[in-house]
């Protein structure tokens, strides 16, 4: 009897202690709302959002809905983070293999990279990149062309856009590809339990991916063209681009200093990965008469990126949740759209917070369940 | 690649090392002259290959260099750390180029060509950086819009905090076993009343300034300083919590975790400032400086739960077993066998925690607190100094740069000290 009472004591206190808290919250907040004549509801998302944005993926002007601005400014934050993730996980890997390179040189290079842009707080590297080094590019009318076609000035990226026709048609060709390379990894690894045969897998997944999207161009009636930017006299003395694609200052700040910031911390991953390979694995490997690359895709790979991906989910997860420092340079992201703009303009704080929050929440929790997901798939069976 | 070359390569080991150190040094001093004098040596080739000269010629320079034993002390390290294979011979040159072609740029622009004296814009008049910005802003970038007879305050409100850090090394072995009460509970209380007296004022015949006053790199100490203290506590009772074995305890400690874990400070920051202003009671007015450290504190008080459980999970089961046998209950447990333990463990993740927390807390510049990042905002739209953003940054980027890499070294150093200890 003491002992349940023991159990269900604390436990008891601690809910009520917490219901307590959010009724105090929630009384607060009806009295306030009461007091300042705005009521509680979400039926403010529907109405006409009457804002700008200076750049979207999807077609969104003023007269859209905030619930449309909500999805529209999420787009531009998972854009920033996709870009960033990309980024930050070639640099990361490369950065990461460089500290363990022999040659001294390189080795200390890359230790000072990842020393340098770590201990910088991500803000002030977004607001240099922003303020300082993106201000110091040439005007449009004085821009030099990179790569023949794409113009980097002050007011952004300028790259040419593909324009499609059918390109849906092209898609199912790209995805029947795909889907062909999985059944044909599988069929090509019963094979080889059964019978011990390796087919050229390689070969023939860059064959399919190559032949079927060239035979849609050729056969399927799709073609694509480019759309050039074009410098464009305004005044006397202004110029713009027009046509093709223009990627904002901001976006550009944002992910180069959040691709840069993240990449150390991935880096720091791989390099703990690949050391945490004992060197007995790559000998034993060798001494079996596995080739060189054999042990690195069946012995090495498999066993370092079992410690790597972990921490390494983990660092997207953080850049995925430092991408809401966009507001700090107004990049239209979903930070300064909703819990912003938005909230300035309807100044329901309660609703509009709790959305952004729960958004972030549930990207977070949807990261981390795949993260589980995976784990216990890779995970060592022991016996 | 690597036939061919060393086909070139005549049979005596010297002539070897007489053709590959001259048509090494020959490359450095190309991009030497270059880059320091603008002395182009090898501007009579054509077109491209002037600029790809000098890496052909070091390139086979290190391919001539290249032997298994020389017997020169320098050339053996050479050849064994940068100079290995063809690829490593590559970077190397790419490298040690890269660094001599950016050094007399960045050189002249940061001290050659730069401009220091004077207090006003027009003294600026070289083409490098305008560091008269940094001397004329400097106590606002350290102080914010404090009162500048005033500063002496915060000067020694901080050293008297830093100094009653370290009053715990001095303890008498007697009064060694009250150095946790010291640390967790004392030490908070008066540092908190430190600071309140001695930088709010208000009262012992010190003037009063307002929390809206205060910035600069001085409001990231105090409230990275607080949000430390004040998390630590929080996080260790949520960490127990987490790992408590009775349901409803664990699954709200475990909701709180992942809720706080799951969100950026930024919208964190946003909440505090405007939502939460109406979750208290009509009339009570909180500051807006409280606001952000009790929600920074909330915040990061989940990720030192995560790193004090760590702690929790890395002591042996053996521990908790005997505290048992001994008789001793959950709280005697916890506090004289458990926590003294895990705690030892977690320093070096605590000190991480706190670099981590360091490194965001210039976000509170977003709700427009004035922060070193606001001060700077401040400074660079001022009409009497506009364009000069890139010294400010560079500036507080190197602040910043000295003060984490000093915190992350040390707390490397914690990490290499407990590991050998245990």
């Amino acid at each position: 009897m003491n002992n349940k009472i023991k159990r269900i004591l604390p436990q008891l206190l601690t809910i009520l202690f917490v219901v307590f808290v959010f009724g105090f919250f929630t009384i607060n907040a009806q009295v306030n709302m009461d007091n300042r004549g705005i009521d509680f509801g979400f039926g403010f998302l529907s109405q006409e959002a009457s804002f700008d944005m200076q750049f979207t993926l999807l077609d969104y002007d003023g007269q859209d809905s905030y619930l449309w601005a909500y999805v529209v400014a999420l787009l531009n934050t998972l854009l920033v983070s996709f870009l960033g993730i990309i980024f930050c996980t070639i640099l990361g890997v490369v950065i990461g293999v460089a500290r363990l390179s022999q040659n001294f040189l390189i080795k200390n290079s890359a230790a000072w990279y990842v020393e340098f842009f770590r201990n910088i707080p991500l803000l002030l590297q977004i607001f240099f990149w922003y303020y300082a080094a993106l201000r110091a590019l040439p005007l449009p009318e004085n821009a030099q062309p990179w790569f023949g076609v794409t113009y980097m000035t002050i007011k952004g990226y300028y790259i040419p856009s593909m324009i499609w026709e059918n390109l849906n048609v092209f898609m199912s060709c790209l995805i029947a590809a795909i889907v062909a390379i999985i059944f044909i990894r599988i069929y090509a690894r019963k094979i080889q339990e059964k019978e011990g045969k390796q087919l050229p897998v390689l070969y023939i997944s860059l064959a399919l991916i190559t032949i079927l999207p060239l035979l849609s161009f050729l056969v399927g009636g799709v073609t694509l063209d480019f759309e050039m930017p074009v410098l464009k006299q305004l005044a006397q003395t202004s110029f713009i681009f027009e046509g093709g694609i223009a990627l904002p200052p901001e976006l550009i700040a944002l992910v180069l200093a959040l691709s840069l910031y993240t990449s150390t911390f991935v880096a720091e991953c791989v390099r703990a990965g690949i050391q945490g390979i004992s060197k007995g694995q790559k000998e034993a490997a060798a001494s079996v008469g596995l080739t060189p690359n054999q042990i690195l895709k069946l012995v090495i790979m498999p066993q370092a990126l079992r410690i790597i991906i972990p921490p390494t989910t983990n660092q997207y997860l953080n850049l995925t949740k430092n991408s809401s420092l966009a507001a700090a340079i107004a990049y239209p992201d979903l930070v300064l759209v909703f819990a912003g703009t938005a909230l300035m303009q309807t100044g329901k704080a309660i609703e509009i917070v709790g959305i952004t929050m729960l958004t972030y929440l549930s990207i977070s929790l949807a990261i981390a369940a795949l993260m589980n997901w995976y784990n216990k798939r890779i995970e060592i069976k022991e016996k | 690649m690597n036939l061919s070359l060393n086909r070139i390569k005549s049979q005596n080991q010297m002539t070897n090392i007489y053709i590959g150190s001259a048509l090494l040094i020959l490359s450095i001093l190309d991009v030497f002259l270059n880059s320091f004098f603008r002395i182009n040596i090898s501007g009579s080739l054509p077109g491209n290959l002037s600029i790809f000269f000098p890496l052909i010629l070091g390139f086979l320079g290190l391919s001539y260099l290249r032997t298994e034993y020389s017997g020169y002390k320098f050339l053996d390290s050479l050849n064994k750390n940068i100079n290995t294979t063809n690829f490593n011979a590559f970077l190397t040159l790419f490298i040690t180029f890269a660094i001599i072609k950016a050094f007399p740029p960045a050189l002249s622009w940061m001290v050659l060509d730069a401009n220091i004296s004077g207090d006003t814009k027009e003294a600026c008049t070289g083409t490098g950086a305008c560091w008269t910005y940094i001397k004329v802003w400097f106590k606002r970038f350290m102080y914010g819009m404090y009162p500048n007879e005033l500063h002496w305050r915060i000067n020694s409100a901080f050293l008297l905090v830093i100094g009653l850090g370290f009053v715990g090394y001095f303890f008498k072995e007697n009064l060694k076993k009250y150095l946790a009460l010291y640390y967790v509970v004392i030490y908070p209380i008066i540092a908190f009343l430190i600071i309140y007296y001695l930088i709010s004022g208000g009262s012992f015949g010190l003037v009063w300034v307002e929390t809206g006053a205060w910035g600069g790199l001085s409001l990231t100490f105090i409230v990275s300083f607080f949000c430390l203290i004040f998390c630590f506590p929080l996080g260790m009772i949520l960490a127990l919590g987490r790992r408590s074995n009775l349901p409803a305890i664990r699954y709200i400690s475990v909701g709180y975790i992942e809720f706080w874990r799951g969100v950026p400070l930024i919208t964190v920051l946003f909440m505090s400032s405007v939502m939460f202003p109406m979750f208290l009671p009509q009339d009570f007015f909180m500051n807006k400086l409280v606001r952000v450290i009790i929600a920074i504190t909330l915040f990061e008080a989940a990720y030192c739960a995560e790193v004090i459980r760590g702690g929790l999970q890395a002591l042996p089961r053996g521990q908790y077993d005997a505290a048992k046998s001994l008789g001793m209950g959950y709280w005697k447990m916890h506090i004289f066998v458990i926590l003294p333990q895990a705690l030892k463990l977690v320093i070096p993740g605590i000190a991480n925690t706190f670099l981590a927390l360091v490194k965001d807390t210039p976000l509170i510049f977003v709700v427009g607190l004035a922060e070193i990042a606001g001060m700077l905002a401040l400074a660079k739209t001022n009409p009497k100094w506009l364009g000069f953003a890139m010294e400010g940054y560079i500036f507080a980027a190197i602040i910043f740069w000295i003060i984490c890499y000093a915190m992350s070294k040390y707390s490397y150093n914690l990490e290499e000290k407990y590991k050998t200890e245990r």
